[in-house]
């Protein structure tokens, strides 16, 4: 059923090619795309919206197959699974993160983050309620386990969809624009806890717009046109921790009467990302 | 996916929208609720309806003058009075399978006694018609042998005949007039109801046949003779048995039957027959409710996927297959169906109720008919809920996530 090529890369993909055929139109999404991931890199995927990154993502993510091209995640190969053989692949290797958070309305955060346990078919999680519980604990909100959707601001929300990508122990974690909708302080909170969670082992690609982001990364892919343009390593690689420190002083010194002392895991602020229903 | 883990996704959902889910389900607890309570009317009236043909007497064969059928063309029963007191002895004789026989003799007159006067039929029976047809006095007692043999003037009144000519007041011993012809009454007849078409069983003067022959009507030549099978299993036997006897009393030979032996069964098949098809009726007509309550759930099952889609691709996305999704949306549809449909069935049954106490029919919810009506509830959720469950099931994950 499944081909194992190499085991040490997570991700191991030759000659990617991704073709949209709309009537008379095609469109290029992926050109010959050569990329090899191992274990523990976290990585930045850059580019204009059309370069491809999505289609990328969306491949690696297992939502989407390649025209031409091969694909192994973890060792196993992709292209050419069938829809469910996808579905358990997801369940079983990967973690979303979505710009738009993707929660579940009106449904308690615990009960978002024990999502993908219920997909479980290989029998790996008997107690999905603890281990829900201890994802949301892992990114600092299990006092908020009970709390809706649209009670949690825009960080939590977003909190609460890394537990939920979390939950599952997956081999990679996939984040598209991650801190897209956030404001600028969060972003550098969630982009923290990333960075935390990479040291723990976890393999995280995230694609994003601002080069302000990707320095929290330890590589940079750049994409133009379907095509794979740069591949860099980040030699000044910011830390989100200090960053956070930084931005925490400057907002003692700038201003001597602010009235709160912040804290890592405090409602940061109260825009609402509006989910759809 | 395990069934539990099914079953609390579908409550969570269905609590989301309390207001939606409960108008959806008055569709299928109206379609229920009517088929019960139609069912129930209809029961109840089958039953009724078996319930009166046990009350002309239990295993009663029925005699009556005149073949069906002379040289094809059909003269109907009656057409010639050719049965005779004789027929009756000897049928009371010979026939080893009847407990008993009596000829009726019917003629229709005045009745003047008591407060006034009234009409009504007058039955020559013998002693033992009490026991064919099961009914005994209430007042007084039924005249005896020694009465028929006699031909003394003793009466019997039904109950309409009693309450009519004495009312508040026991009859017993007093005289009526029938044809100018004293009678001393013995007793009053218990309470027997309506037949099926309506009759009145207790607007009736019982007298002895021979007396009524005598006396009344001077005819040698009786309506109707009636008998009772020994048993229940062998009314058959017995119905054949008294033709056969009759047949060659009346030297036939090859010749067709002049006279007809019927037996209670047979009237009360043409009369329940009639009801059931009324309850079918009934039946089928509450069942286009649910046939359109149906209908409500799969478009509010439509509009949900529709507006759930960002959830399906979600769900989708960590790790949802299609068949999870699809049992997802199926197993929310049966619930609303079916606890719709267990609501229906308590509404069902105090519809039933309503109707018996407000109308005065009798209603019968059997434990079938709500058996049959829940499980039909759930095949509607399944068969409803399919459409768009697999609508769902076919969405693409990254159209469903992207979807606003």
């Amino acid at each position: 059923m499944t081909q194992n090529i190499k085991t040490e890369h997570v991700i191991d993909v030759r000659e990617l090619s991704k073709v949209y055929a709309t009537g008379a139109n095609r469109v290029h999404a992926l050109r010959g795309v050569d990329l090899t991931v191992i274990q523990g890199e976290m990585i930045a995927v850059m580019g204009a919206s059309g370069s491809g990154k999505s289609t990328l993502m969306n491949i690696l993510g297992c939502l989407d197959t390649p025209t031409t091209g091969t694909y192994a995640l973890d060792g196993v190969r992709v292209d050419g699974l069938t829809s469910d053989q996808l579905a358990d692949l997801r369940n079983e290797k990967l973690g979303f993160v979505f710009q738009g958070f993707n929660l579940l309305s009106r449904t308690t955060a615990v009960d978002n983050v024990e999502l993908p346990l219920l997909y479980d078919r290989i029998g790996r999680f008997g107690n999905s309620r603890e281990l829900a519980l201890a994802a949301l604990e892992q990114v600092g909100l299990a006092e908020r386990a009970d709390h809706m959707p649209n009670e949690l601001s825009g960080g939590q929300q977003q909190r609460v969809a890394i537990a939920r990508a979390l939950v599952t122990k997956p081999t990679l974690l996939l984040a598209d624009e991650p801190t897209g909708n956030l404001d600028s302080r969060t972003s550098v909170e969630i982009m923290a806890l990333f960075q935390a969670l990479n040291e723990s082992g976890i393999t995280i690609l995230l694609v994003t717009h601002e080069p302000d982001i990707a320095r929290y990364a330890k590589r940079i892919l750049e994409f133009r046109d379907g095509r794979l343009l740069r591949d860099v390593a980040v030699t000044d690689r910011a830390n989100a921790t200090d960053d956070l420190a930084a931005l925490d002083l400057m907002v003692d010194e700038d201003d001597d009467d602010y009235p709160f002392t912040r804290e890592f895991h405090q409602p940061d602020h109260t825009l609402q990302q509006t989910v759809p229903s | 996916m395990k069934p539990l883990a099914l079953v609390r996704i579908a409550t969570g959902s269905i609590r989301k929208n309390t207001m939606r889910t409960l108008l959806t389900m008055l569709g299928i607890v109206i379609g229920v609720g009517a088929v019960i309570v139609m069912v129930a009317i209809g029961q109840g009236a089958t039953s009724r309806i078996e319930e009166q043909v046990q009350s002309l007497g239990t295993n009663m064969l029925v005699i009556t003058a005149g073949a069906s059928s002379t040289g094809g063309v059909s003269q109907g029963a009656g057409s010639f009075n050719r049965l005779t007191i004789d027929d009756a002895k000897m049928l009371q004789r010979e026939a080893v399978l009847v407990s008993a026989v009596s000829p009726v003799i019917f003629t229709r007159t005045q009745v003047i006694g008591g407060d006034g006067n009234w009409r009504t039929t007058i039955n020559g029976v013998d002693a033992n018609y009490s026991e064919i047809r099961d009914w005994n006095a209430v007042y007084g007692s039924f005249f005896i042998e020694e009465d028929v043999t006699s031909s003394r003037k003793v009466a019997l009144l039904g109950y309409t005949v009693a309450e009519g000519l004495f009312p508040g007041s026991d009859p017993v011993g007093q005289m009526v007039q029938i044809r100018n012809v004293p009678f001393t009454v013995v007793g009053v007849l218990d309470r027997k109801g309506q037949t099926a078409d309506g009759n009145d069983q207790d607007d009736v003067v019982l007298v002895p046949y021979t007396t009524a022959q005598n006396r009344l009507s001077g005819f040698s030549f009786i309506a109707q003779i009636i008998a009772s099978a020994m048993d229940a299993s062998q009314i058959e036997a017995a119905q054949e048995e008294l033709r056969i006897i009759m047949h060659d009393a009346h030297d036939l030979g090859n010749a067709e039957d002049d006279f007809t032996v019927r037996n209670q069964t047979e009237l009360a098949n043409a009369a329940t027959e009639t009801t059931q098809v009324m309850s079918y009726l009934l039946a089928a007509i509450a069942s286009i409710s649910l046939l359109v309550g149906g209908i409500g759930i799969m478009n509010i099952m439509l509009v949900s996927v529709t507006e759930r889609t960002r959830e399906i691709g979600i769900r989708m996305a960590v790790g949802a297959r299609g068949s999870d999704v699809r049992a997802q949306f199926l197993v929310e549809s049966v619930m609303i169906s079916v606890a719709g449909g267990l609501i229906g069935v308590l509404f069902g049954i105090g519809g039933a109720t309503v109707v018996a106490s407000m109308t005065g029919w009798s209603t019968q919810t059997s434990p079938q008919a709500i058996l049959i009506a829940v499980a039909f509830s759930a095949a509607v959720g399944v068969f409803f809920g399919f459409y768009p469950a697999r609508k769902a099931a076919a969405m693409h994950p990254i159209q469903a996530l992207r979807y606003e």
